[in-house]
């Protein structure tokens, strides 16, 4: 833009370390960023400009909540460069670039399914485009093609009968995290000689399968960055330099995370760690007299803008399983340094600053990695934006630092990844619930009455016996662990062949450390139900065909959540022992197996297929969200159930456990300053006990019963659930139903 | 240890225990409900705690056992341990022995109390009290009666004056409910009382509900107040207003 920058040294005044001589943005950050141990006060509301681009798009919005998507276009196959370029409002952006040429408009990406494209656009009315068709059928195959020529039977059967659920084989895998601040740090170029070092160095190895994929992934990542480069000069820009400017960094990494999302319809798609790395950009402005205050607050807010129009095209039935039209556009915010130095920075601030300048809204997914070390005056803002907002979430960085390290980032909800250095493959989940009546009924669906486990003795008699269940248990998660594996393991290989994700890889360090991402529902419903046979009496009741429909349960049984350790031990025991037995399934490309205990919504999708437990719990009934305890069952308040879900070790779910804790205003204190201070506190005693991470509301039922009668007047209420934000109105009923009925832990 | 050594096992009447914050003391606490109470208070939500009966013997061994669990996330959270009830004074020695047991822990404690019982709590017991959630139910002894149905306001003055003379910290409370303890003039004696103590860091006035409803309705009970509505915001702040006036922290 500025003929004058050319000449100026982008790195002028960064202080000098090994991040100038190899890719490494964590360095420059360790090195350059400066603490911030202040409070609020010096934060600035919304200039003129941020509301008017902003309400440009607010009016919109009505529109698109009323059809489902504003528009489509369904013609254009989305790549980096297909789409020209569009912007808001022109004359006042500051950051700019959309995913298609304009605002709202959503991109087509059949690579990864070409299924989902033709159903979404039938959904919303639109026919899909014939010459589309024709290409991603007779020319090009798909990664949802792919995937379903390979599965096994098996896999097929559980899928259908929901055990095995939400498996990313239809559209893109998300939760790849690219290092965008990689190009504004380095620009394209310098990216791309380093990708080309890597792929001359495979030069010399033989051409083995493995060889031979890395070379042809880093011709893709190369290939990408060109377009990468590309694009950005559609919009007026030379990204082959490194920024010089704060207003170039924010844009240069936006860049970056744009081509991400015209790439790939992912599950999710987040952002990383950028307040920190930004705030270096923006400090030096400040010095240099380029920005004040009100002048980077306006970049945050325009860049955080553009994070909240982020859309992809997906079926009502996605939408309806994960809530809304989420893309959790995950930023990890806080934490501490390993030198001890805390990770908060002015930008820190100004990035929760944005729910207060544009109001609450659940993306970007704003995620606080906690410490009780934080500084005070961080620790009070995060607490009081919760209260006002119910926007962010947390995870416990005392967890997260020694697991991996100080530059790591959340994606999607709760799945920590070193930026840059770590991608996972996405998993999805298991009903654990389901499992365990496969184990009781020898591997036959309790609904369907169909043989989907392969078939064992049933578990007999009248009343059920512990260690028999138990037995029968161990047998079913051993076939679960390894079908679902599997599974994972086709999707993936296919996904890597048919729908890669070139430019985030590109940004990621060669070779790179893969996790394969696995996840459990129902834990709480399998525990209680476990915790019910083994203190109670549970008695069965069979149908004709000798399936256990139903039990009814006499006597008292702890339950999970309560910081009981007899219900509470069999929560640990079926983590620990599930961990183990995916552990010991060989993943694809070696991936290190991990776990998360996390539903998001999908909790209520996965209770509708299942039928009764022995918990008591109705068919159909939701389940817990995450590692909640069941809804009702946690008796002893907010504190008890934290210290429950705290004990679920993170050394066996090192892909995240997930708590929702719904507050009332009154249950946090009388003053807003006391319940500042007391949510500081109770995120800093539940940090303190290990727990993962807390998804915090702060709401009042009768706001929510008022949001379901009139959700016009509540557009932009937020509702945390399960590692995610929602825009409550745009539940389903029954979900919000389910969000309403969730444990109040507000006091009488 | 020789039968008979061993020292006589000091159990209570817990009705339950629970976990809140910043609305039983000061930041997140542990509370421990007793079971039992003399007064039958036309607006009381828990109903369920009146008689003895209702609470499970618990000994003070099990109970600090269960509280020692969440002693550290109180702690860090900057809270405490809250013997509430019922009446905890009903049962002043396993109450004593509590929190003098929860105050060796390190924690802070917190007694919530009607004070009509105040004269057996002795002064071992008030040691290991660090707050007194005093709840003054009214300002003229005919109205705590009206109220309370079985008690008389002087022995909550009493205690009161008791623990400002002993330097112990009140938060005095005050339900204020529609047509019961709105009058002007109730409101003022309350607020007289609590001007003329020491030690009254803060008043507390909660605006009457009928969220204990349903517990009547499961004991068979009939809700005197079923029909009162909860006090509107210009009720509340006009009676709040009458405790700022005379210079006290409210909340």
């Amino acid at each position: 833009m500025n003929g004058n920058q050319r000449t100026v040294d982008p790195w002028r005044d960064f202080r000098d370390g090994p991040w100038r001589e190899t890719i490494d943005v964590a360095d420059f950050v360790h090195r350059n960023h400066e603490p911030y141990l202040g409070d609020a006060s010096f934060l600035t509301g919304p200039t003129e400009r941020t509301l008017a681009v902003w309400d440009r798009l607010r009016a919109l919005f009505p529109e698109e909540r009323r059809r489902g998507v504003y528009d489509i276009d369904a013609a254009t196959p989305s790549t980096i460069t297909a789409h020209a370029p569009g912007y808001v409002d022109r004359e006042r952006e500051l950051i700019v670039g959309l995913q298609t040429d304009a605002p709202l408009r959503r991109a087509i990406m059949p690579a990864g399914g070409l299924r989902m494209v033709e159903t979404a656009l039938r959904a919303y009315g639109r026919e899909p485009d014939r010459r589309v068709h024709e290409i991603f059928t007779r020319y090009r195959r798909t990664h949802n093609d792919a995937v379903f020529d390979a599965y096994p039977e098996d896999v097929l059967a559980a899928r259908r009968s929901h055990i095995v659920t939400g498996l990313p084989d239809a559209y893109g895998r998300g939760r790849i995290i690219g290092d965008y601040r990689r190009v504004a740090l380095y620009g394209v170029d310098r990216l791309i000689e380093e990708r080309r070092a890597h792929k001359a160095a495979l030069d010399g190895r033989r051409s083995t399968d493995d060889v031979i994929r890395d070379r042809e992934e880093l011709a893709e990542q190369i290939r990408a960055l060109g377009e990468l480069k590309e694009m950005a000069a559609g919009y007026g820009f030379d990204i082959s330099r490194p920024a010089a400017t704060g207003q170039q960094a924010i844009q240069w990494l936006y860049f970056g995370y744009l081509a991400a999302t015209k790439e790939q319809n992912g599950a999710a798609m987040s952002l990383g760690r950028t307040a920190g790395f930004v705030d270096v950009y923006l400090r030096r402005d400040i010095v240099e007299g380029r920005l004040d205050e009100t002048g980077a607050q306006e970049l945050v807010d325009d860049f955080v803008i553009k994070l909240r129009i982020i859309r992809f095209l997906r079926t009502p039935e996605y939408d309806q399983l994960f809530s809304g039209d989420p893309t959790w556009v995950t930023e990890s915010l806080g934490g501490m340094g390993a030198d001890g130095r805390p990770l908060v920075t002015r930008t820190t601030f100004r990035y929760l600053q944005t729910l207060y300048n544009l109001g609450p809204a659940p993306e970007p997914n704003l995620t606080v990695l906690w410490s009780p070390r934080l500084p005070d005056g961080f620790k009070r803002f995060c607490a009081q934006v919760s209260l006002d907002t119910s926007a962010i979430q947390y995870e416990n960085d005392e967890l997260i630092r020694p697991a991996y390290d100080d530059d790591t980032a959340i994606a999607c909800c709760v799945s920590a990844m070193r930026v840059g250095r770590d991608m996972q493959f996405f998993g999805a989940r298991v009903n654990l619930a389901k499992a365990l009546l496969y184990a009781i009924n020898g591997g036959r669906d309790e609904l369907t009455g169909e043989q989907v486990a392969p078939p064992t003795p049933p578990v007999g008699g009248e009343t059920l016996d512990h260690d028999e269940v138990l037995a029968a248990y161990d047998r079913t998660l051993d076939w679960l662990a390894q079908t679902y594996v599997d599974a994972l393991n086709v999707i993936h290989h296919q996904h890597d062949r048919y729908a890669y994700e070139r430019l985030e890889m590109a940004l990621h360090d060669h070779p790179v450390r893969r996790f394969m991402a696995t996840g459990v529902a129902g834990l709480s419903v399998a525990v209680d139900s476990l915790s019910a046979i083994r203190y109670g009496r549970v008695k069965v009741l069979r149908d004709e065909t000798g399936l256990a429909v139903d039990y009814a349960v006499e006597g008292e049984f702890p339950t999970y959540g309560n910081d009981d350790d007899r219900a509470d031990e069999i929560a640990v025991w079926l983590v620990e022992t599930f961990a183990a037995k995916l552990r010991r399934q060989r993943a694809y490309r070696d991936a290190e197996l991990t776990m998360s205990v996390l539903t998001i919504t999908s909790n209520v999708v996965y209770g509708r297929h299942t039928g009764n437990t022995p918990d008591g719990r109705r068919a159909g009934e939701p389940f817990a969200p995450g590692a909640n305890p069941m809804n009702g069952r946690d008796t002893h308040g907010l504190v008890a159930a934290a210290l429950s879900v705290a004990k679920l070790p993170y050394d066996a779910a090192r892909d995240g456990i997930s708590l929702t804790g719904t507050v009332t205003p009154d249950g946090l204190g009388h003053t807003r300053e006391e319940r500042i201070t007391n949510l500081a506190g109770v995120l800093d005693g539940y940090a303190d006990a290990g727990g993962f991470h807390l998804n915090v509301n702060v709401l009042d039922r009768a706001t929510l019963l008022d949001a379901m009668a009139h959700p016009e007047r509540y557009p932009q209420l937020t509702v945390r659930v399960s590692g995610y934000a929602v825009n409550f109105v745009r539940l389903t009923p029954e979900q919000q139903r389910d969000v309403v009925s969730r444990t109040f832990h507000g006091s009488l | 240890m020789a039968p008979g050594a061993a020292p006589p096992v000091l159990d209570g009447a817990v009705h339950s225990w629970d976990t809140s914050i910043g609305v039983d003391g000061p930041g997140t606490r542990f509370v421990v409900f007793l079971a039992g109470c003399p007064l039958r208070c036309r607006y009381c939500h828990s109903p369920d705690t009146w008689y003895g009966r209702s609470g499970r013997r618990r000994t003070v061994d099990e109970m600090v056992a269960t509280i020692a669990r969440y002693r550290r996330f109180v702690q860090v959270a900057g809270g405490g341990v809250t013997v509430s009830g019922g009446e905890p004074l009903l049962q002043p020695r396993f109450t004593g022995e509590l929190l003098r047991r929860c105050h060796a822990l390190g924690l802070h404690t917190a007694l919530d109390t009607s004070g009509f019982l105040g004269d057996r709590a002795d002064d071992a017991l008030l040691d290991a009290t660090d707050l007194v959630l005093l709840d003054v139910k009214a300002g003229r002894p005919e109205t705590y009666r009206r109220v309370t149905g079985t008690g008389r306001l002087a022995p909550t003055l009493r205690f009161a004056r008791r623990l400002a003379d002993r330097g112990t910290p009140m938060w005095i409370r005050y339900v204020l409910v529609p047509g019961l303890t709105d009058a002007v003039d109730e409101v003022a004696r309350v607020a007289d009382v609590a001007a003329g103590l020491t030690g009254v860091a803060r008043v507390e006035v909660l605006p009457f509900h009928r969220l204990g409803a349903h517990k009547y309705a499961e004991l068979g009970l009939a809700f005197p107040l079923a029909d009162t509505a909860p006090p509107d915001p210009e009720l509340l702040a006009r009676v709040r207003g009458q405790f700022v006036e005379r210079g006290l922290t409210v909340t």
